[in-house]
């Protein structure tokens, strides 16, 4: 009667060792040539020490920038079309004009809407027109201005050549940075707080900057300022702009550290045009609202390319290039978080889970084996079975190991064995029952199972919930427990069933040890 | 064969419901203790839920925390902490806080205390936890806790009577406030992992009261004559080597976890180790006992749903 037929025999046998299979290359000496399909479970950044970094994107500030130049061509059509408004305002969410004739208002309206696709404009009933971006255009402005700046930040980690650098959105507005191995993020942080949007402007010497604090410049002109806060007035329009730079590096000039750039066929000609007609005039070179240095032009620049001159060190000269080649930022970033493991510490925490792991599953096997002998003995191989069954799984799914994940796989460990002790229990009490050896074997695991399966689900749902809920390391806890509960309940219930019938064919005992 | 454990699996018949008005009383204080402890002392929030900076680092020397204390005292940053790690000295941890609740601001202070410190140290981990994601992180806590919660008890009150599900509803807050109020009894800092923890402990402990409520209903409809208090005493004696054996080995993993598995976790690993001894009493003194004011009989049904086939 108590028999398992070949097939099941082995379906088990082959879930084991396709289990062991697929743990070994965790201890392969030399992982590189290993092919992908087949390979050691992936470290967390707080095992292998690197930095993960959260970042959001500033959309209001590109928002409110670009409502800014809505609101001056509104401006300049309401002028070219002689219509009169009472007043014209604008935020980060649109633009509002008050216009109190009615005709005007249905005019305006109409030629509002060609400033921009996706554009919108709603009278509110009181004189007050609308203008903002539709909900569609809106979230795929957004969307845009998040993978621009994804690939800005690409292309600037790249440049640092730091290995596997995983970049990816998270959310709206959330760009998530993890770099394995880098020890220092402050330099990575502060490559990524520039924006880096330079451009060209010509300087207007002749206003003074005490004119310009009170307001006595025209509309072609604004006040900027240098490192040291020194005023330059500068024209509003840029002569040219930083999206031209097809490259920077940087080098040297008598001795002093520069950066030489080269504009695309476009802007070497602006750039060469506006020299050429101001020569002697200063010219101010404008990096995120601040002027880096503003030469005079001694002659015209015609080939497209020049040298920008500041008060640059040699690693800030380097920095400069690196941020003008990788480009502008379409959005002001901000780090909302910040998790750096240095390599000393992701060391010793896989030192510690490691010899954690060792002594908790020598604790159990002796207490099992303390407590049921032979039957706790066949337990140990399940018990085993299971660290290799969960290190398979955790392979094969190429899913990351934290340092709460070891913990998962500890108390996974400690918590694996309920299944046999339940289903040895139950054993003892059908033997008491006056049952036979083989009978009783049986029925200890067919009427053990529902409660097994209760008992473990309990524990699922607690996983479950700790997945959706978690970030990082928590979610990488939930991951092993979750695969924990599963593979042990295979292996307490298959794999020690294996190993009692086996035994039970051979020996054909008239007890069962329990 | 060294069976030395060989007793636990021995057949007991212990009155486990004599002793019931005793442990409700030990029960009620523990709440009401925790619950004191919790309004009076609140929790020490890691900087996952407050935000905030938190540095790790390493010297080579036994580092005087005294004069580091001075010196980052003068820095422009609030709530300062400083605390010694491990044996030997050399290992420091520092929380600090900026004046503004700003990102800018947080980033700010990490530099600055690399400045004041020097290049003589290592420095193993910077966590950086800006006041949004802070808020975030804690409503995720929360939020998780209650859908696990909810969703335990959902699960019960589909396999078991309602009076069940209530018994286990209850056991299962007993041991969370119970833990939580020892966490902030001892100060100990509460993080996101305290959070993961605490589920676990929530699973481990309705798993226990599972097993025992099982054989709870095996046995009610086993022996019809039996008198309830007998029946609730037998069902506990009956598993009660189980109980045991598998107490042992949870509390045994977890030890060794609070033990070498590094400071990193060894809040987690206590709470954990906690848990399961709260939760093991609590399956018998709470959720169990618990069901002793109820007439179990009068509501069994020999129909209840039993989607996994019970005996």
């Amino acid at each position: 009667m108590y028999k398992l037929s070949r097939s099941r025999v082995i379906t088990i046998l082959a879930i084991c060792a396709a289990g062991i299979f697929f743990a070994v290359p965790n201890i392969m000496p030399n992982k590189d040539v290993l092919p992908s399909w087949w390979q050691p479970i992936n470290l967390g950044l707080d095992l292998q020490g690197g930095s993960n970094l959260l970042l959001e994107v500033k959309l209001d500030e590109v928002l409110k920038e670009r409502m800014g130049s809505i609101e001056d061509a509104a401006r300049q059509i309401m002028r070219e079309n002689r219509i009169r408004y009472k007043s014209l305002t604008s935020n980060e969410n649109g633009v509002k004009v008050a216009i109190e004739n009615a005709s005007s208002r249905t005019r305006a309206t109409n030629l509002f809407r060609k400033i921009d696709e996706g554009i919108t404009v709603e009278d509110d009933g009181n004189g007050l027109l609308n203008i903002h971006y539709s909900d569609a255009a809106l979230a795929q402005l957004k969307r845009k201005i998040v993978d621009q700046s994804i690939e800005i930040v690409r292309r600037r980690i790249d440049e640092l050549g730091t290995k596997e650098p995983l970049i990816q959105s998270q959310g709206a507005d959330r760009i998530v940075v993890q770099l394995p191995g880098l020890q220092n993020p402050e330099y990575v942080k502060t490559l990524l707080g520039k924006t880096a949007k330079m451009s060209f402007h010509l300087v207007d010497s002749a206003a003074r900057a005490a004119d310009a604090k009170r307001g006595k410049l025209g509309g072609k002109y604004k006040l900027a300022y240098g490192e040291m806060g020194e005023p330059y007035v500068i024209s509003r329009k840029p002569v040219v702009g930083g999206e031209d730079l097809v490259d920077a590096q940087p080098s040297f000039q008598e001795g002093q550290a520069v950066v030489s750039f080269r504009f695309n066929s476009h802007g070497g000609k602006k750039f060469g045009e506006a020299t050429r007609d101001n020569i002697g005039e200063r010219l101010a070179i404008v990096l995120d609202n601040e002027v880096i240095s503003a030469p005079v032009i001694q002659s015209a620049i015609m080939g497209g390319s020049g040298v920008i001159t500041g008060d640059f060190t040699v690693e800030s000269a380097n920095d400069l290039a690196l941020l003008l080649r990788s480009g502008a930022l379409p959005a002001p970033l901000e780090v909302l978080e910040e998790r750096t493991v240095g390599a000393g510490l992701g060391a010793d925490s896989i030192e510690a889970g490691v010899t954690a792991s060792c002594i908790g599953l020598a604790a159990v096997v002796f207490f099992m084996v303390a407590a049921y002998g032979l039957f706790g003995l066949f337990t140990t191989v399940a018990v085993f079975m299971n660290l290799l069954l969960m290190l398979g799984v955790l392979s094969l799914m190429s899913t990351t190991l934290t340092l709460p994940g070891i913990a998962g796989i500890i108390l996974t460990i400690g918590m694996a064995v309920d299944a046999n002790v339940l289903i040895f229990e139950r054993m003892r009490e059908e033997v008491k029952n006056g049952r036979s050896t083989r009978d009783a074997a049986d029925a200890g695991f067919t009427e053990a199972w529902s409660t097994i399966v209760d008992s473990n689900l309990t524990t699922l749902v607690a996983a479950i919930v700790l997945f959706y809920f978690g970030t990082g390391p928590v979610r990488g806890f939930a991951v092993t427990l979750a695969i924990g509960i599963a593979t042990s309940m295979f292996t307490s219930v298959t794999v020690t069933r294996l190993i009692i019938t086996a035994w039970l064919n051979k020996y054909k005992p008239t007890k069962l040890p329990i | 064969m060294i069976r030395i454990f060989k007793w636990v699996t021995k057949d007991t018949n212990i009155n486990f419901m004599k002793s019931t008005k005793i442990t409700y009383a030990i029960s009620t204080t523990l709440i009401l203790l925790a619950v004191a402890c919790i309004t009076l002392k609140g929790f020490n929030f890691g900087i996952d839920f407050s935000g905030g900076i938190l540095m790790e680092i390493k010297s080579p020397e036994v580092i005087d925390v005294d004069a580091m204390r001075d010196t980052l005292g003068k820095l422009d940053i609030d709530e300062l902490n400083l605390q010694s790690m491990g044996e030997d000295g050399t290992e420091i941890v520092i929380r600090a806080q900026a004046k503004t609740l700003d990102e800018k601001a947080q980033m700010g202070i990490i530099n600055q205390i690399k400045e004041a410190l020097g290049s003589a140290y290592e420095y193993r981990r910077i966590d950086l936890v800006g006041p949004q994601v802070g808020d975030e992180l804690k409503k995720d806590g929360v939020i998780a806790s209650v859908i696990a919660i909810l969703a335990i008890t959902a699960y019960i009150w589909f396999r078991f009577e309602w009076q069940f599900a209530f018994g286990a509803i209850i056991g299962l807050i007993h041991d969370i406030l119970v833990t939580v109020g020892l966490l902030s009894l001892f100060q100990m800092d509460f993080s996101l992992t305290t959070v993961a923890a605490i589920l676990t402990l929530a699973g481990y402990s309705v798993n226990d009261t599972v097993v025992t409520y099982d054989r709870i209903r095996e046995n009610l409809r086993k022996y019809k004559k039996m008198n309830q208090t007998d029946l609730l005493n037998k069902s506990i004696n009956d598993i009660l080597s189980r109980t045991i054996l598998t107490g042992f080995t949870t509390l045994f993993a977890s030890l060794a976890l609070l033990i070498w598995g590094g400071d990193t976790l060894r809040s987690f690993a206590f709470t954990i180790f906690w848990g399961v001894i709260i939760g093991t009493y609590s399956s018998i003194y709470v959720s169990t006992a618990f069901l002793a004011f109820f007439d179990l009989r009068a509501s069994q049904n020999e129909e209840a749903i039993n989607p996994f086939g019970n005996a």
